[in-house]
């Protein structure tokens, strides 16, 4: 490559979604104070009977599953050399890199003392799943960062360097595929370690290997949301001949999920319990319903399948159930053994929500500025220099 | 493992002595609460008729060791599981994990760290009894070698059968605890986790964590042999393949894997 495409930078127009960012990051600072000033207790619906919530609930458990996305890919493409899917190759590495820097930041505010987190580089504890995660998030953000900064060299046109960072892409792939692996499962393998606590709904032997299979499929969904989110802003089509496949692949993983759930509550007998009129049970069924049956229901028909708006709707419901199952293990379901009721404080939810709407304009700027969606060679001189997005589509013809 | 404390909710009366004598002992606010909390390691509160003592168990294979991501949490030989205030990170995972809901938080400092019982680590260094044992009037709270204080409930049950429950519970429960209770009253209805396993809790997830090195080691090998599979398979289409030549890349990243 002897030019380097750069997206051409629209005028910045403000609009409503930028007035909600500002707010919301300037309430982000005031809470960002009472938290670091006044403790946990003044800006949290924590308690010693309820220690985890909304923060690991959604922002780590949800944070971490929604990057998935990028191992998959990357194994996809790079491991499995399926080179049609190579065009959603960058935007899902950012998604997932800004997913894990998400992660980070959540956890500086879960954290009590968020100052001492390089203790777990130096004061070993292999017994500990919350070493191993600890481990997983500094390593895979660092392979993250590594698979990500190609295309910040590109921009800078230091192309040697980044020829450089090719040499070890397939040693990296393969860490970043295992790094994943262990990350995804070993979230759910923290819950093993509460059998007495969390309801059977949710207790499983097997939550390893459910956090794995549900990150995978709900990683995928996230690309499909993820490609309509970023479509509609730069007023692109659906690559519906990419994620079509993607959509079927993510049919089969949240299938064999969702059997996998249903038989292992059968053999700890409370598949009957599910149709109770307990709340565990509403939860579970709405979880199971969005996460589930709606994206397998729908998707399985190949003329959905090829529909823009089936495509959204089946992979938003995926990343929607997966959201609740996510929330459901770390707050629904311990919420009976603990004997409280824990709804997070105002101030919980604009850290959370701040720092996603910081990841959106993260993604926002990164796609405006960087080569995310790489003009392919062949399009040069087609007359879609102009934008670099139109002719992202355009790559998609094999 | 060595000492252990024998908890008899028949003898105590509820004085108080010994959340008195603890908070003296550890430096804690004097202030009394009904619950245990950070400041307030243990405490008497009364459950169907009884007093029972809210404290830490100090499980023989303790759950809170197992999940403390820098080792904060700490078994030592002679019983306590003691807590380095210096390392811990605040993930508040032994606050999370233990089965008997022992460790709490600072939740009102900017700089928390975790309070529990740590069963007098320091005196018993030093050849004493716990600040608690040495102060209650009624031998509600005994102290001695874990052994002998599991003959003496055996011995209490055997000789007034009637007044007991016929269970010395932390004999068995998470596999057992340097703390023993024996009551009158049936321990669910003092508070206790009875849905315990009697195995340690840490065998859950040392289970899958101790196979890590394996799925690295394996899953790392897989993906390599699929990837050296795929790529060979690549090229061979690329030259023999129809259009071999529009599906070459003109700019040549033949180093990209």
């Amino acid at each position: 490559m002897t030019s380097v495409p750069i997206p051409s930078v629209r005028p910045f127009r403000p609009g409503f979604w930028h007035a909600v960012l500002v707010l919301l990051v300037i309430a982000l600072a005031g809470v960002t104070l009472v938290r670091f000033t006044r403790g946990l207790g003044a800006s949290t619906n924590l308690s010693d009977a309820f220690p985890w919530g909304l923060w690991i609930g959604f922002d780590i458990l949800c944070g971490v599953g929604l990057a998935a996305g990028a191992f998959t890919v990357m194994a996809t493409v790079h491991l499995f050399h399926l080179r049609r899917f190579e065009p959603i190759v960058r935007p899902t590495v950012l998604t997932g890199f800004l997913g894990y820097l998400f992660v980070v930041c959540a956890l500086m505010f879960d954290l009590g003392q968020p100052w001492r987190i390089w203790h777990a580089m130096v004061f070993w504890n292999e017994h500990s799943v919350m070493f191993e995660v600890a481990w997983c998030v500094m390593l895979y953000t660092t392979v993250l960062s590594l698979e990500f900064a190609p295309i910040v060299f590109e921009r800078l046109r230091l192309v040697r360097v980044r020829n450089l960072l090719r040499t070890v892409n397939t040693p990296l792939v393969i860490l970043g595929v295992l790094l994943s692996t262990l990350h995804q499962s070993s979230l759910g393998t923290l819950y093993l370690i509460v059998p007495e606590k969390l309801h059977p709904l949710w207790y499983s032997p097997w939550l390893p290997l459910e956090f794995y299979l549900s990150a995978i499929g709900a990683g995928i969904g996230m690309i499909i949301f993820e490609s309509h989110l970023s479509g509609r802003a730069f007023g692109r089509e659906l690559e519906i001949g990419l994620l079509e496949p993607l959509a079927r692949v993510m049919v089969v993983v949240l299938a064999f999920y969702g059997v996998l759930r249903l038989d292992l509550l059968w053999h700890a007998r409370v598949l009957g319990t599910i149709f109770r009129p307990a709340y565990e049970s509403r939860m579970f069924l709405v979880e199971f319903g969005l996460g589930v049956l709606v994206p397998v229901g729908l998707l399985s028909w190949s003329r959905i399948r090829h529909s823009a708006t089936g495509l959204v709707v089946g992979g938003t419901s995926a990343v929607l159930g997966f959201v609740m199952h996510r929330l459901n293990v770390s707050i629904t379901g311990l919420e009976r053994a603990s004997g409280t009721h824990y709804v997070p404080s105002w101030m919980e939810l604009t850290v959370s929500l701040g720092l996603v709407a910081l990841g959106f304009a993260a993604f926002a700027l990164a796609v405006r500025y960087l080569p995310i969606f790489p003009e392919p060679v062949r399009a040069h001189g087609h007359g879609r220099t102009a934008d670099p997005l139109a002719a992202c589509s355009a790559g998609v013809e094999p | 493992m060595r000492y252990g404390l024998l908890l008899d909710t028949t003898r105590c009366i509820g004085c108080g002595a010994c959340t008195a004598a603890c908070k003296e002992q550890n430096g804690l606010p004097l202030d009394v609460e009904d619950r245990t909390t950070a400041y307030t390691w243990t405490t008497v509160q009364s459950r169907g008729g009884a007093n029972v003592r809210r404290m830490c168990m100090h499980c023989l294979s303790p759950t809170c060791v197992s999940v403390c991501p820098v080792g904060a949490m700490r078994k030592t030989p002679e019983g306590p599981v003691v807590y380095d205030a210096e390392r811990c990170i605040g993930c508040r995972y032994c606050v999370q994990a233990c089965p008997f809901n022992v460790p709490k938080y600072q939740w009102d400092r900017a700089v928390p760290v975790v309070g529990k019982c740590v069963m007098c680590a320091a005196r018993l260094q030093k050849g004493q009894a716990t600040a608690c044992a040495s102060v209650c009037p009624t031998g509600a709270t005994l102290f001695g070698e874990r052994d002998a204080m599991v003959a003496e409930a055996r011995r209490r049950l055997g000789a007034e059968p009637r007044r007991y429950v016929d269970h010395i519970y932390g004999l068995a429960e998470a596999g057992g605890t340097s703390v023993l209770m024996i009551s009158s009253v049936p321990f669910a209805e003092l508070g206790l986790p009875t849905n315990l396993p009697n195995e340690p809790l840490p065998g859950l997830t040392w289970n899958v964590l101790s196979r890590v090195p394996d799925i690295v080691l394996l899953g790392g090998t897989l993906l390599y042999g699929i990837y050296w599979i795929t790529k060979r398979r690549e090229l061979v289409r690329r030259l023999e393949g129809p259009g071999a030549q529009a599906e070459l890349d003109p700019g040549g990243d033949g180093g990209d894997a």
